[in-house]
């Protein structure tokens, strides 16, 4: 059974060997300092942005959801660990300033503590309830998973219930995430305001040890995290219920027809793939060390559909591929590396125009290659398009373009 | 004689207009009806209503020895629960294999985390290839539906549908585009069908209909015009009036 | 010499004999006036002010303004102003009386609290001044500020007002002043009847402190005029109670941590403290064990313990106390308050219902040019923010070249149009006419175009914001009373929207292209082989609606900060708009509009503190609606509606 699984998808053992051979190189290159512990961390960071980019391809480019607040869930998970971070690294803090102060501590006064330094700066001294878990580990963990979870089968239940699909669906999930950011902009939103949590790129306990092996390490952990749910994903989408979810992109109501409760299996996907996307959140704030709320801005959202459809969507090694080389670039020419292109009567300063030539770049590729950057694969390989004389593969809004589709 | 499907006084109005007005319709466990009637008489309607698509204003729809409303149930349910649908125009899933397409019909637990463990088995592979032999698409197994011609697709759904096992076969035009031959087969495959299930065929093509050779109802405004074999209908003054007087 | 003075300024004034006059005054207290300080010189200037001397005005604002000198050799006073050689002396009869070189003369030089108090003195002066301007700001400047000595100058001052207007303010505000100062309370209870149901500001301001209270803890009933009483853990809470009776030394203070853990370590002892040993102190239970070792061997004062304080709180009263000692007044005061607050509520409904109403406007008029393209021809444009954007900086860019704020308003709104018209039927031909019935590509298409346009905004525009200024005659605002009142610009904003309004429904309803659009709409293929270009509509449409964009943009831009993300704040708004209204409707884009600004405004009301909550509460009750009108307010039904 194995055997024909990894027999029907060829490109995942070229994927799994890939990413080996990258951590391998990655690893060594930093060992000998070769490369920055900041570049590390901004590859560690992208492989997060990679995994949540395979979850955007499993509900957009497999089951035709385009979800524009998956960046909510990321979001959401990065303050579900970032709480335990900030908690324990400030409670360590707290504890040895209080070593000096004469007596030994009591409970109350380290949690006082703990309490006035995080909330000092939204002017309160008392710990929400929602930080009720934030002393322990586990606890967080399960939140980074249940609470994204929750807020996806809640949202995603009210809404496929309702049938609202396509654009409407696209607009009312951009509604849920800035109702979720400007919720957490309120100082009284118990996570910090817009000063969001920060200071996450120091674990707690391990002060000895230095960034260069905490980054790392949490390199690692992402490349774990990538390997594993691309192996998921595929086993899941090579199977029937890929087969399901894409009959339901391109043909919802005759799915129906053949007896699938089509909201069931969209509510399946909404909430795993929010799960997915909570925890690569979670292994990308403790490298970015910050968060706040306008990482749950709207258009982060949009960002993760452009990745996923520049690499090239119902792929999922081009989801992969569009994250890293989209925000790898992004990363170049918004870092002030690029070089400037005299024009003689203006320079064009890539700081100021990359988003103008990341939006044109975007806007070309739909017009003019759907299939993004992974069609050069289908070039290579010799896959070839049907002709169906410009007819989509299906009647909905989701389902595959006949540009999009191999023979 | 206990009916499987019976559907009584179902009224559906779109905006005012009464697309099904009282219509009162039962067919047994194992009969072939064909439904007949100019445009706008309500027989997609009255399909819509069936498959759980449209909900009616009034009236009740009832399947199976218990007697199930049908009216409470979702779509997927009422599917579940044996009644299947042949569209007009072929609807088939095109960026998959035929081998998949039947895949998914065959009739099988539906619930996402039971498809998640589903693995084929070597029974399934039987049905499929015996299915694909009796619609002729054996040879056509690994081939994307989309590649198909339109005949080819519309016997991949009729096999579909089969794959179901259904206990109710609602088959809209099936004979739309299809050469004489292939009409033939497919009339054959209809009463064969009928033999052990309910299956109702709407079809405009009274030719196909007489081959068919089974009890016909006539619809007209949304309600039944005449009922009983194609030859006594066709001798009935209303039935002449709306087809041919007015036609 | 003073007395020729005297008899000449009565008889050229015809005024009544007085006492004494300013220069009287001022010789007979001239040390005090040298040594002027807050505490002293009142007496002083209070005879000033009711001697009656017409020279007492100009003196006392001479002496402020430090115009006031004292001839060292004979200890007159006169007015000085200092020029090249000294000072240039006036006698305080307004006579020129020479010239004096500067160390003759002694300069006086009052501190500002001095000053002060020469400011109220003047006010009953200013108040009956020949010029009427004065006349106004010296009422406002009692008003601003109101002081029981303003009162008696104030009712002076009323019966010879020649000015109509002033008369009534004066009434006015000496009934306010009465009712906080008049020693009678009587009259001071008929200054309140007399308002009723006023909706003024001043009034209420007037009689607010009259109702401030004070907190009281006492074990027996006071004798002072009680507001009501305060029952602890339901009024206040027990620490606030008990704080109440330690600052009044009713009870002891309570043990702070930080005062228990100073004195456990002062008295740490042996590695121990109280009995308990060091590495034991880190609980609370610890900590109060040791400390009351402590108190028991007096080593540390006795503090309250928790049942302490309790059984101290069963024992005393806790009261709200009226400052103003008079129960008459207060209830007169509380009573005219809640008919006010009746009033004023209804007044706020009214006012609330226009603040929603102008900003339903604004969102129309940001989503009508969605509407038409979302609603007419499917297609998502999320592009839609930065033509609102464009067209604000096409106002900015137009008032650079045409200073008069009338005609470039004038001029900008149809070049608005025209640039905004002609970007969406460029991105119409260009991109959006390739991914027909493909919304959901059209969608992330137009998304990046959003991002680049919006970049290049920045990058010509800059990114700070830049004015657009509305012209004279929309500032200000139509103010009905002291709580209803809309500005200008949002009246001319609504009447805009119903422009717009009208002219969409004229032109689908009244116009061969409308009728095009319509058939465009409903049949594409039918349409196109009864002679009509689909093409050619579909362009139209599109840059209809983006036209419309363009003018919104400056609309919004003359009360909003023209930035390169005016547009995004508008856009989810818009989308919502279109969303809860229904899809294909301009009156659902109205409905949607109404709904949206309604509830905003409403959810502002009450949770008036925070904008960012009462937009997330919208949002999610967008959500909810949604599960109930899934397709909108105004929903297509039927077969038409396509599902």
């Amino acid at each position: 059974m194995t055997r024909s699984f990894i027999l029907r998808t060829p490109s995942l053992l070229i994927f799994l060997i890939c990413l080996a051979l990258f951590t391998i190189a990655v690893t060594l290159a930093a060992h000998y300092g070769l490369i920055s512990t900041s570049f590390v961390k901004t590859l560690g960071k992208t492989l997060c942005l990679c995994l949540a980019a395979l979850a955007m391809d499993l509900i957009w480019g497999y089951a035709g959801i385009l979800s524009l607040g998956h960046m909510a869930f990321f979001a959401l998970g990065g303050y579900m660990i970032g709480m335990w971070l900030m908690y324990a690294r400030t409670e360590e803090i707290v504890i040895t300033s209080l070593a000096n102060s004469g007596l030994p501590a009591t409970p109350e006064e380290i949690q006082q503590g703990i309490a006035s330094q995080i909330f000092g700066v939204v002017g309160a001294s008392d710990l929400p309830a929602i930080w009720s878990f934030a002393h322990s580990l586990p606890l967080q963990l399960a939140l980074v998973v249940a609470l994204p979870g929750l807020l996806a089968l809640i949202f995603g239940w009210l809404a496929f219930r309702s049938r609202v699909t396509g654009v409407y669906l696209s607009i009312l999930t951009q509604a849920m995430t800035l109702a979720l950011a400007l919720y957490l902009f309120q100082n009284d939103s118990g996570l910090r305001g817009n000063n969001g949590l920060s200071g996450l790129q120091n674990l707690p306990g391990l002060d000895a040890v230095s960034q260069d092996s905490i980054s790392l390490w949490f390199f690692w952990a992402s490349a774990a995290a990538l390997a594993l749910a691309y192996l998921t994903l595929s086993w899941i989408v090579s199977g029937k219920f890929g087969s399901v979810i894409r009959a339901i992109r391109d043909d919802e109501a005759r799915v129906r027809f053949l007896g699938y409760s089509v909201e069931g299996y969209k509510l399946f996907v909404f909430t795993l793939t929010a799960v997915i996307v909570a925890l690569a959140g979670a292994l990308y704030y403790p490298q970015a060390g910050i968060i706040n709320p306008a990482e749950l801005a709207p258009i982060a959202s949009i960002y993760l559909a452009v990745w996923v459809a520049i690499g090239g969507r119902g792929r999922l090694y081009g989801a992969v591929i569009g994250a890293a080389v989209v925000s790898l670039l992004s990363s170049w020419f918004t870092g002030g590396r690029a070089p400037s292109i005299p024009l003689g009567f203006a320079t064009i300063n890539w700081v100021d125009w990359w988003q103008v030539l990341l939006g044109a770049a975007f806007v070309c590729v739909t017009l003019f290659a759907p299939k993004g950057i992974g069609g050069l694969f289908d070039h290579f390989t010799g896959l070839h398009t049907p002709d169906r004389k410009g007819a989509p593969l299906g009647p909905d809004q989701g389902s595959l373009q006949e540009k999009e589709a191999i023979e | 004689m206990s009916q499987l499907l019976e559907v009584s006084g179902v009224t559906v109005s779109f905006d005012g207009f009464r697309a099904i007005n009282n219509l009162t319709f039962s067919i047994g466990p194992a009969e072939l009806r064909a439904i007949i009637g100019p445009n706008g008489a309500g027989k997609s309607t009255f399909m819509d209503i069936v498959t759980g698509k449209t909900k009616p204003n009034a009236g009740t729809v009832t399947f199976g020895e218990k007697s199930t409303s049908l009216l409470k149930l979702s779509e997927a349910k009422i599917a579940r629960a044996g009644v299947g649908r042949k569209f007009q125009r072929p609807t088939v899933f095109e960026d998959q294999t035929v081998t998949e397409n039947l895949t998914l019909a065959l009739k099988a637990a539906r619930s996402p985390w039971r498809v998640l463990a589903w693995r084929s088995k070597p029974a399934d592979h039987t049905r499929i290839e015996a299915l694909a032999q009796q619609v002729g698409l054996s040879d056509h197994l690994p081939r994307k539906a989309g590649e198909l011609s339109h005949g080819q697709k519309q016997w991949l759904e009729i096999a579909m549908l089969l794959a179901q096992e259904p206990r109710l076969l609602l088959v809209d035009e099936p004979a739309a585009g299809m050469t004489l031959a292939e009409r033939e087969k497919t009339t054959e495959l209809l009463v064969d069908i009928a033999k052990t299930r309910a299956v109702v065929v709407v079809e405009h093509d009274m030719e196909f209909v007489r081959r068919l050779n089974c009890r016909v109802t006539v619809l007209h405004e949304g309600s039944v015009l005449a009922e009983g074999s194609l030859d006594h209908v066709t001798k009935n003054q209303d039935v002449i009036d709306v087809y041919l007087g007015r036609g | 010499m003073r007395f020729l003075l005297a008899c000449l300024l009565a008889l050229i004034c015809a005024a009544p004999l007085r006492a004494e006059t300013a220069a009287e005054i001022l010789t007979a207290n001239a040390a005090l006036v040298q040594k002027a300080s807050r505490q002293t010189i009142a007496p002083v200037i209070d005879a000033l002010g009711a001697s009656g001397d017409p020279t007492a005005a100009a003196v006392l604002e001479a002496w402020a303004n430090k115009g006031l000198g004292i001839r060292k050799a004979d200890g007159q006073f006169f007015l000085i102003t200092a020029n090249a050689d000294g000072y240039a002396l006036t006698d305080l009869a307004g006579a020129p009386a020479g010239q004096a070189a500067k160390s003759d003369i002694t300069e006086l030089k009052p501190n500002a609290g001095v000053r002060g108090m020469i400011a109220t003195a003047l006010v009953q002066f200013t108040l009956s001044d020949p010029d009427t301007l004065k006349r106004a700001a010296a009422l406002e400047s009692i008003a601003k500020d109101p002081k029981p000595e303003a009162l008696a100058p104030l009712r002076a001052a009323i019966t010879n007002e020649p000015d109509a207007t002033l008369k009534t303010q004066k009434q006015r505000l000496e009934r306010l002043l009465t009712l906080r100062f008049d020693p009678d309370s009587a009259a001071r209870i008929a200054a309140i009847n007399s308002f009723g149901a006023d909706l003024g500001l001043d009034l209420r301001g007037a009689l607010n402190p009259l109702l401030a209270t004070t907190k009281l803890a006492s074990a027996t009933p006071p004798t002072a005029n009680i507001a009501r009483e305060l029952k602890p853990g339901r009024d206040l809470t027990e620490t606030e109670a008990y704080d109440l009776m330690v600052s009044a030394n009713l009870a002891p203070a309570r043990l702070t941590v930080e005062a228990q853990r100073t004195a456990l370590i002062a008295n740490l002892q042996n590695g121990e403290v109280g009995g308990v040993s060091f590495a034991d102190l880190n609980t609370q239970a610890a900590r109060d064990r040791a400390y009351t070792a402590l108190e028991a061997a007096g080593t540390v004062p006795q503090a309250a313990t928790d049942d302490e304080a309790t059984a101290a709180l069963k024992a005393h009263h806790f009261y709200d106390i009226y400052t103003e000692p008079d129960p008459a007044v207060t209830t007169a005061a509380s009573a005219a308050l809640k008919s006010i607050g009746h009033k004023v509520a209804a007044m706020q409904a009214a006012d609330l219902a226009l603040d929603g109403l102008s900003l339903a406007s604004i969102y129309f008029l940001a989503a009508i040019g969605l509407a038409i393209t979302f609603g007419v021809m499917g297609v998502i444009n999320m592009a839609h923010g930065e033509f609102i954007t464009m067209g604000a900086y096409t106002g900015y860019v137009v008032q650079l070249y045409v200073p008069n704020y009338t005609a470039s308003i004038l001029i900008a709104l149809p070049l608005a149009f025209a640039v905004t018209f002609a970007a969406g039927v460029a991105m119409e031909r260009l991109i959006i006419r390739h991914l027909y019935k493909r919304p959901l590509e059209t969608l992330l298409a137009t998304f990046g175009i959003s991002i680049a346009l919006q970049q290049i905004l920045k990058n010509v525009f800059g990114t700070q914001a830049r004015p657009l200024t509305s012209p004279a005659w929309l500032d200000g605002a139509l103010t009905l009373n002291d709580v209803v009142s809309i500005s200008y610009i949002r009246i001319a904003i609504f009447v805009l929207a119903l422009l717009f309004l009208t002219f969409f429904l004229w032109l689908m309803k009244r116009t061969r292209l409308g009728l095009e659009v319509r058939a465009v709409t409903q049949n594409p293929t039918m349409a196109a082989s009864m002679g009509i270009n689909p093409d050619r509509i579909n362009m139209l449409t599109f840059g209809l609606g983006s036209g419309i964009a363009g003018i919104a943009g400056v609309a919004i831009g003359l009360f909003a900060k023209v930035t390169s993300e005016l547009g995004t704040d508008y856009i989810v708004q818009s989308f919502m708009t279109v969303v809860v209204g229904g899809v294909g409707n301009i009156w659902g884009a109205l409905a949607g509009a109404t709904m949206i600004g309604g509830l905003q405004k409403m959810i502002e009301f009450l949770n008036p503190s925070n904008t960012l909550a009462a937009q997330t509460y919208m949002i999610l009750f967008i959500i909810l609606f949604i599960q109930f009108r899934p397709r909108g307010i105004i929903a297509l039904k039927g077969r038409a509606a396509g599902d």
